[in-house]
């Protein structure tokens, strides 16, 4: 991704709170003074079921959906929902995913595995893979659900703003009573990873 | 919502830029009924201040509301999703007639690939239908814009406007800029007016024609207004579109000329010849019907379309480019792993009374809400879901039907809130027509499906203020239901003596389950249990995974993990309960015959 143009694809499971995290993303960028679209989906989609946000920056954007093949950040809430998406990583591009795993359907019923393999298919398909433990950060913090406000800021290392920007839009997002929370999940999140080297 | 950027810029969504272009437009009546994509625009719209508000119980109803808040001379709006519109068709079609004297707008958000809709219809049809101009904004700040538009337009027009929207637009999020709110031009208050209102045969006859006349007035407007705008480029590419699939054309084809349809009905026929005859290939890029296309051929023009582009499912830059230049992009396919549908929540009592119905093979006529993915494994348990309400008067036909090889076996599932949108009538119709269907009614106490909307049976507005609360056993028994029963969903061996008895009784019955919905902020801050298996005592027999819950895991054992755990080499596993995801229902428990599954310490 440039400094001035990207796409961001955000991948979970219902109830992971990608809606939020998309907000926090879009709104730094708009707040940077970029032009900013997102799209995502609501209803059926949500109950436990995959969900993606998709998000775009430049200094124009016409789509609010990003192409196979053409996201440059690829941030997946949950371990499997990064490979069931990675094609829509473009060559050279960054997937941080979370290690959490959470069993589908099929797997909760034994008729499938979870797939043990992940890792290496990531590998094989991404330019740059970082696997971050946000669970754990976001239950030390005794917030599970702060797991997405972790994985934002695991990934921001990999987008064109200061992580002040971020902590800009926590403030202007979130009520006050979670505000601390969430901006501790933030800082421990930015420690969860370097971007020059692997997971931290 | 969002704060003003540098430049002023804040970021909303289609539906908050809608709820936002209603209020800076001074709408002060606005009526819906819920349904993905459309529900944010009223929980948007009600947050501002002077406005009024409200869930109605179906889409016919807000439609009705809208109109008369209109004819009493205020801006009015009724929102809906797709399948609402059908709904509230018949007075949409004459209000068409009567027009307007506060502007009145009715916004339609389609679901193109049906996200969470169970059809894929158009909604542009109706425009061309029932002769109702329709604006159709391409993101954002088009649908702040063209909202505030709609009601001038309404008024100048003497029509109801449709607003086109779809899910692409509602759920995408965009830069906008705010304006301050207008004050209407007409003037609140009724103005007797029979000719006009009152749409007995001699006054609707004069009527069509005023509507006749208006669509050619319109036409005018949509030739010459800069609603509908040409975007000169490259002669070689001519591309007709409008919605979200302009987007797509921009990124697909930035050099191509393209005409902008912002006005989706009517169309401006000399705009599209002249822009016909500018280029050397002209295709037409939409979503879902040939609405476009169909009326430029009708113009005697030569136009590529839906062979080029499909008429299934949503559009995407890759589409429309391919589509367009023939030629395959390099091929991105995704990896196999196993899917992920959308599954019932843990704790949700949905599951208890679908894990019953499974055990007792009953015919389930289903109906709208999450409780429809009760038809996925493993619950398996419904038959039939075609629309809101049908559940009842669909068990009703196929006792009808089949007499007493019916009887005993067929039971209606419907929600709290679908049941007072259009069950109710269904009831009546059993009980009119000495029908012995069992109707169950699932109170949750909320809309749950689009997101947690108030509704009549809940004793809330729709901005959370007290009021009467719709008693279901009082209803039923005054449409003449006798047996009416409530029962805990959570506890399947009560349900399931209840359900028994009911199915086989020759005679109408009600049995209503009663357990709020898992999301809900008064469940979860109720003291709940958190349920463990015990390893030692699993045998891996999947009893308790046959409820699907998220929260009941599958750990899979090789023959030496399993030797290596002390079990037979032949167990294939055991179950696991997630803490983070466990409900504490109580559902699982009863059904381990070695009970595993016992209550966490804490």
């Amino acid at each position: 991704m440039s400094v001035k143009s990207g796409n961001i694809f955000l991948a979970g499971v219902g109830g992971q709170g990608t809606l939020l995290a998309s907000e926090l993303l879009s709104e730094a960028f708009l707040l940077a003074g970029h032009d900013v679209k997102n799209s995502e989906v609501h209803g059926m989609a949500q109950r436990g079921g995959a969900v993606t946000t998709h998000i775009r920056f430049g200094p124009k954007v016409y789509s609010p959906l990003i192409e196979p093949g053409c996201a440059d950040l690829l941030v997946a809430f949950e371990k499997m929902e990064a490979l069931r998406f990675v094609h829509y990583l473009a060559p050279g591009g960054v997937v941080v995913a979370n290690t959490q795993e959470i069993q589908p359907p099929s797997v909760l019923r034994g008729l499938e595995l979870y797939p043990g393999d992940i890792e290496e298919r990531l590998r094989a398909a991404a330019g740059r893979l970082f696997l971050v433990d946000a669970l754990s950060a976001a239950l030390a913090l005794k917030e599970v659900r702060a797991v997405n406000v972790v994985m934002v800021a695991a990934a921001s290392h990999f987008l064109p703003l200061p992580a002040q920007a971020y902590e800009d839009a926590l403030k202007l997002r979130l009520p006050a009573k979670i505000l601390d929370v969430n901006v501790a999940a933030f800082r421990a999140g930015r420690e969860l990873l370097s971007p020059t080297g692997g997971a931290a | 919502m969002s704060v003003p950027s540098k430049e002023g810029l804040v970021l909303l969504s289609g539906n908050e830029a809608i709820a936002r272009g209603a209020f800076e437009a001074g709408v002060k009546v606005a009526s819906a009924y819920p349904g993905t994509p459309s529900t944010e625009i009223l929980e948007n719209f009600a947050r501002y201040e002077g406005v009024y508000a409200e869930w109605a119980p179906n889409e016919k109803v807000s439609v009705e509301v809208a109109i008369g808040a209109s004819m009493a001379g205020v801006r009015a709006l009724s929102t809906m999703k797709h399948v609402g519109v059908n709904v509230a068709a018949d007075p949409i079609f004459t209000a068409s007639y009567t027009g307007v004297r506060g502007g009145l707008v009715i916004v339609a958000a389609d679901d193109p690939e049906m996200h969470s809709s169970q059809n894929e219809q158009d909604s542009r049809h109706y425009a061309v239908a029932a002769k109702i101009p329709m604006l159709e904004p391409s993101d954002s700040a088009e649908a702040r814009e063209y909202t505030l538009l709609a009601y001038e337009l309404s008024e100048r027009f003497d029509t109801p406007f449709f607003l086109r929207s779809t899910t692409r637009i509602a759920h995408a999020k965009g830069a906008v800029r705010l304006e301050a709110p207008v004050v209407p031009p007409v003037e609140p208050g009724i103005v007797r007016d029979a000719a006009k209102w009152v749409m007995l045969p001699v006054h609707a006859r004069w009527r069509h024609g005023l509507v006749e006349q208006r669509t050619l007035a319109l036409v005018e407007y949509a030739e010459t207004s800069g609603i509908n705008r040409v975007e000169p480029g490259d002669r070689s590419l001519g591309i007709i579109t409008g919605g979200v699939s302009y987007q797509y054309v921009k990124e697909a084809f930035p050099a191509a000329s393209v005409l902008k349809l912002g006005m989706a009905w009517p169309m401006p026929e000399k705009m599209i010849r002249d822009f016909a005859a500018g280029v050397d290939r002209l295709v037409v890029v939409e979503e879902l019907d040939p609405h476009i296309e169909t009326h430029v051929k009708a113009l005697g023009l030569k136009t590529h379309g839906k062979d080029l582009i499909p008429i299934c499912g949503e559009l995407d830059p890759r589409i429309v480019r391919e589509g367009i230049t023939g030629e395959k992009a390099p091929a991105h396919s995704p990896e196999r792993v196993p899917n992920r549908p959308p599954n019932l929540c843990p704790g949700c009592p949905h599951r208890g009374l679908f894990f019953v119905l499974n055990k007792l093979k009953a015919i389930v006529s289903g109906d709208i809400g999450c409780y429809t993915l009760a038809a996925l494994p493993p619950l398996s348990a419904m038959d039939l879901c075609v629309c809101m309400g049908a559940s009842v008067s669909a068990a009703h036909g196929m006792e009808k039907a089949l007499g007493k090889g019916a009887h005993g076996q067929v039971v209606a599932v419907i929600g709290d809130s679908t049941f007072l949108h259009s069950g109710i009538t269904g009831l009546i119709d059993i009980v009119y027509n000495r029908g012995k269907s069992t109707v169950i009614i699932l109170d949750n106490g909320i809309t749950a499906m689009t997101g947690a909307q108030e509704n009549p049976s809940t004793g809330k507005t729709l901005q959370g203020q007290p009021t009467h609360r719709i008693d279901f056993v009082a209803l039923c028994r005054a449409i003449g239901v006798e047996h009416v029963y409530p029962v805990n969903p959570h506890d399947m061996e009560a349900t399931e003596v209840v359900l028994r008895r009911e199915m086989a009784r020759e005679a109408p019955s009600v049995v209503i389950t009663q357990a709020l919905c898992a999301l809900l902020p008064e469940h979860r801050r109720a003291e709940r249990p958190v349920y463990e298996v015990s390893t030692a005592a699993c045998v891996g027999c999947k009893a308790c995974s046959k409820l699907g819950c998220p929260a009941i895991e599958w750990v899979a054992y090789t023959p030496e993990e399993a030797a290596a755990a002390g079990k037979k080499s032949a167990q294939k596993g055991v179950t696991r309960i997630n803490p983070l995801l466990c409900d504490g229902c109580g559902q699982c428990p009863p059904l381990c015959k070695f009970n595993a599954i016992l209550e966490k310490k804490r």
